[in-house]
């Protein structure tokens, strides 16, 4: 009995899972029209902008007939969807490369940002999350409150200045910029990249930590809780084997939420460091209206957004015996 | 032979808003015997169960145990450190709380929670440890005791989870055993068989037990010993036998008699108008899509027939899941019917809230269970009560103000209340707000759901009362809907069991005097506790069920089938029931006649 019942669950879990799924891809079919309409709406574009203000109207149009902008709306919108279906995003107007080119030079920085960053700040945010859920009300649990407060109202831009201003500027022990060349040793890398992964950090540990803790907090207050601790169980126990398999759903899904900033939201970081990341790309692709360069890191952001929430609704599926058995 | 447990002139105090501590409970003394059970009686806030939980070292949050002494076995609770105590726990002295099922983790398997405080004790093995707990299992007559164990806690119901807990107890074979209100939150005829599984089992194996609850007849069935307590100090205590029939403090006896609901006789009745107030003809509702054959995928109330007479009460009687919300629910226009129709005054309604007029609104209105959560916290009694008034009479200023006074007046709370906050108010005073926002209305019909059930005895016999006088005054009809068949007995003119959805047995309320009852009606007058000792073990004698062969593939079968003492093998489980009337007036739906349902239940009652 029980294990058809344990089988039908993994059978419901799983077609709960594709559901999510699908709904995923849908919501990135949106998101290309949206980003399509707006990369539109934006006035000007790269042949303008490529030819400068003393361009005749000749020019221009001769140019863009070359890139293709004079083709209907609609037209350019299916053949776009259809190459980045494909897995070819087109070719950028500016740098003149395929756009697959000029993304796979930066993705991988970005990547391994944004990977380091949440390998230091996700352990951070649920040690502090859960130390000062634990010790709530205590002097330690008011201590990380007020740094964890002053963290997130601290702009990242400050963090950043200062991180400067103390580690290369006074202590001399960090480059200012982030140098990031192909044949870089590992040490080169982190010795270049610690400022940028200390101030993302710092922003997402923040807000991941507060997050922890008040989705802990929220569990002790129930009466299994008290239940537990009438049995004799230990607080470490207490929060491992009890209150994280309920609270896990409610952490994960703050986590995803923040964690997706690491990606698109590092471009402040990036221009300060000069770290050749995805953000500061996309950026310039504004700039210079290169509209595939920038629809392609649009959907790329979308992507990986939407992969975090999967990986956080997922979580959450398997955390909950009510959804795992539905 | 010395005491097994003893406490000395306990003290908690609790810390107010403004800092000042001020004692919870005081000047708390009592021992007991090994193998003894000690009651703690008392109604909320008496601090019974701040009292069972120091016996642990426990003191809840903003509590602090500040002086006495408490000794169970060699050990002094009071000076043991935190580690000390922990080792206590879930091992010598074992507790079972009140809400099962919120008490078990709802993201771990059963049988991981009731082995656990075997395991972290390091008293056994864990295979060891799961089978003394499927040996429990069965001992507490829990189905499939073999693979229970694997589920998780929603899926069992509350009457098992309650049981589960007393397993998860009794796994390491504690000295001391604390039940907290274990039954309160369950229907009265699970109540019955969880309290025979505690005795059989918690009891039967030697350990001594505190038991704490409010309701004296539960307690009449478990205890030695009496601790009767009111704000937090002890009124009396002794043998159980004294304080049940022989009580000498003053509050004892109140709470006796708020135990026994007193029959409120109903007022004459007026020359009848024509129509009745409410009628409701062949009403089918639930939830979900409704199917080809005009039923919803989740049928909850089916083919329901029922009238109201003005000024008359009917109470509507049955467990949780019964369908005795909903029918409220429906009438109010909340949940609009399947099938069928409600008609006030002759006229039908419509069926959802959408194109009832603000008058058809007026005339009936709708009291909840909870008055803590139906009232904004927010609000003042007056802007509460005025509402209403604004609403459906147009009445502001000085005007309602006025009326909001005699609104109070009605309810028996002073003109000062008017400008408090309903936080401020203490339960049974929010309940009378509650009611006085229905009475605003100045409505022909007041559906009460489970009103005072979330009440302490006596606080809940002084709201019925209330009920009584205004029906007088006012001429007001209720429909009273309560899963308590002695608070219905006692208060309602017509008395309606919902079994499972479906109606089976109405009558007046001389008809549930005695038998013939139906079945079903019989269990629950049979399951409600009596104040006396030996009541459990008598009425365990005379249920055992007829065996049956597998009912017929038809929709419409007794639903009581599955746990009917008198139904026949051949009839009940192939045709479905008629529904007859009984010579002293009541229908029921059942295929037993008058003849063999008094034979059945005459030996019983």
């Amino acid at each position: 009995m029980a294990g058809a019942s344990s089988s039908s669950g993994v059978k419901a879990a799983l077609s709960l899972i594709a559901k999510r799924f699908a709904s995923s891809l849908l919501t990135l079919f949106l998101v290309s029209l949206v980003v399509f309409t707006i990369a539109q709406l934006l006035p000007g574009d790269a042949a303008q902008e490529a030819l400068g203000q003393s361009a005749t109207a000749e020019q221009v149009q001769a140019l863009r007939h070359e890139m293709g902008l004079d083709r209907p709306a609609h037209e350019r919108y299916a053949s776009w969807l259809s190459g980045m279906v494909s897995g070819d995003p087109g070719q950028s107007l500016v740098a003149n490369l395929p756009v697959s080119e000029v993304i796979s030079s930066r993705l991988p920085n970005s990547l391994l940002l944004a990977a380091l960053s949440a390998l230091v700040a996700v352990p951070v945010a649920l040690a502090i999350g859960i130390g000062s859920a634990m010790n709530r009300g205590g002097k330690l649990d008011r201590a990380l409150n007020i740094s964890t407060l002053s963290m997130v109202a601290v702009p990242e831009f400050l963090v950043a200045t200062l991180a400067v201003l103390i580690f290369s500027v006074k202590l001399r022990w960090l480059p200012s910029i982030a140098l990031v060349a192909d044949d870089m040793s590992w040490g080169d890398y982190l010795r270049g990249a610690a400022m940028p992964i200390l101030c993302l950090s710092i922003v997402v540990i923040a807000q991941m930590a507060r997050m922890t803790r008040a989705a802990v907090i929220d569990q002790m207050d129930r009466p299994y809780v008290e239940m537990a601790v009438l049995k004799g169980v230990a607080p470490v126990r207490m929060v491992l084997r009890h209150i994280m398999p309920n609270a896990v759903a409610p952490i994960v899904n703050a986590m995803a939420l923040s964690l997706s900033y690491l990606l698109g939201g590092a471009i402040i970081v990036e221009t300060i460091f000069n770290y050749p990341g995805l953000a500061s790309l996309m950026v310039n692709a504004v700039t210079s209206r290169d509209m595939p360069l920038l629809q392609a890191c649009a959907m790329i952001f979308c992507a990986a957004y939407l992969i975090l929430m999967l990986i956080a609704d997922v979580t959450a599926i398997l955390a909950n015996p009510r959804l795992r058995a539905q | 032979m010395t005491a097994h447990v003893e406490v000395n002139g306990l003290r908690v105090t609790a810390r107010n808003a403004a800092g000042e501590t001020f004692p919870i409970v005081s000047e708390i003394d009592f021992a007991l015997k090994r193998g003894e059970v000690l009651a703690l009686i008392g109604e909320s806030g008496s601090g019974k169960t701040t009292i069972a939980l120091t016996l642990l070292g426990h003191a809840r949050p903003g509590a602090t145990i500040a002086g006495g002494s408490i000794r169970v076995g060699d050990h002094e609770i009071l000076s043991l450190d935190a580690r000390g105590i922990a080792q206590l726990r879930g091992n010598r002295i074992a507790y079972i709380a009140q809400s099962a099922a919120s008490a078990f983790n709802p993201s771990r398997t059963i049988m991981d929670q009731v082995i656990e405080p075997a395991l972290i004790h390091h008293l056994m093995p864990r295979a060891q440890a799961e089978k003394k707990a499927v040996e429990l299992f069965r001992a507490l007559a829990l189905p499939f005791p073999d693979t229970i164990g694997s589920r998780y806690p929603h899926q069992l119901s509350g009457g098992q989870l309650q049981r589960l807990m007393a397993s998860m107890a009794l796994v390491t074979d504690p000295e001391l055993v604390i039940l907290d209100e274990p039954t309160t939150a369950l229907d009265v005829t699970t109540q019955i068989e969880v309290l025979r599984a505690f005795k059989a089992v918690v009891l039967e194996r030697g350990a001594t037990a505190v038991y704490v609850s409010h309701d004296l007849a539960v307690v009449a069935q478990m205890a030695d010993q009496i601790v009767v307590l009111n704000q937090g100090r002890i009124r009396e205590k002794g043998a159980a036998d004294q304080i049940l029939h022989r009580p000498a403090d003053d509050y004892t006896k109140t709470l006796m008699a708020a135990a026994r609901p007193a029959i409120r006789p109903a007022p004459k009745q007026a020359v009848l108008p024509s129509a009745p107030l409410l009628e409701i003809r062949d009403m089918t509702a639930g939830y979900g899509k409704i199917g080809k054959d005009g039923r919803p995928r989740i049928p909850v109330l089916r083919d329901i027939n029922l009238t109201i007479e003005r000024g008359a009460t009917l109470g509507v009687i049955g467990e949780s899941g019964s369908g005795k919300s909903t029918m409220a629910r429906v009438i109010a226009g909340l949940l609009p019917p399947a099938q069928g129709e409600v008609l006030l005054n002759g006229e039908p309604l419509p069926p959802g809230l959408k194109g009832r007029s603000r008058d058809q609104f007026r005339r009936i209105q709708l009291v909840f269970q909870n008055a803590d959560t139906a009232l904004n916290p927010a609000h003042s009694v007056g802007q509460i009560l005025s509402r209403p008034l604004a609403f459906y009479h147009g009445l502001k200023g000085n005007a309602a103000r006025l009326r909001v006074l005699e609104l109070l007046d009605l309810i028996r709370l002073p003109a000062t209340v008017i400008d408090r906050r309903c936080g401020e108010l203490s339960g049974g005073q929010k309940q009378r707000i509650n009611l006085a926002r229905a009475l605003a209305a100045d409505p022909e019909l007041i559906l009460c759901d489970e009103v005072t059930s979330a009440l302490d005895t006596v606080v809940g016999a002084a709201i019925l009362d209330l009920m009584a006088e205004l029906r007088k005054e006012l001429g007001v009809a209720y429909m009273f809907i309560s899963h308590d068949i002695s608070t219905v007995r006692a208060i309602c003119d017509d008395i309606l069991v919902l079994y499972s959805g479906t109606m089976v047995d109405m009558g007046r309320r001389e008809a549930f005097r005695a038998a013939p009852f139906h079945p079903y009606t019989d269990l629950l007058i049979g399951s409600v506790p009596e104040m006396r000792a030996g009541w459990l073990e008598e009425s365990a004698a005379a249920r055992s069920l007829p065996r049956i062969g597998a009912p017929a593939e038809e929709a419409d079968l007794c639903r009581f089938l599955p746990r009917c003492p008198a139904r026949i093998d051949g009839l009940c489980n192939v045709t479905p029931p008629p529904r007859h009337q009984l010579s002293k007036g009541n229908d029921i739906l059942c295929h037993h006649g008058e003849v063999t349902l008094t034979q059945v239940q005459g030996v019983a009652a």
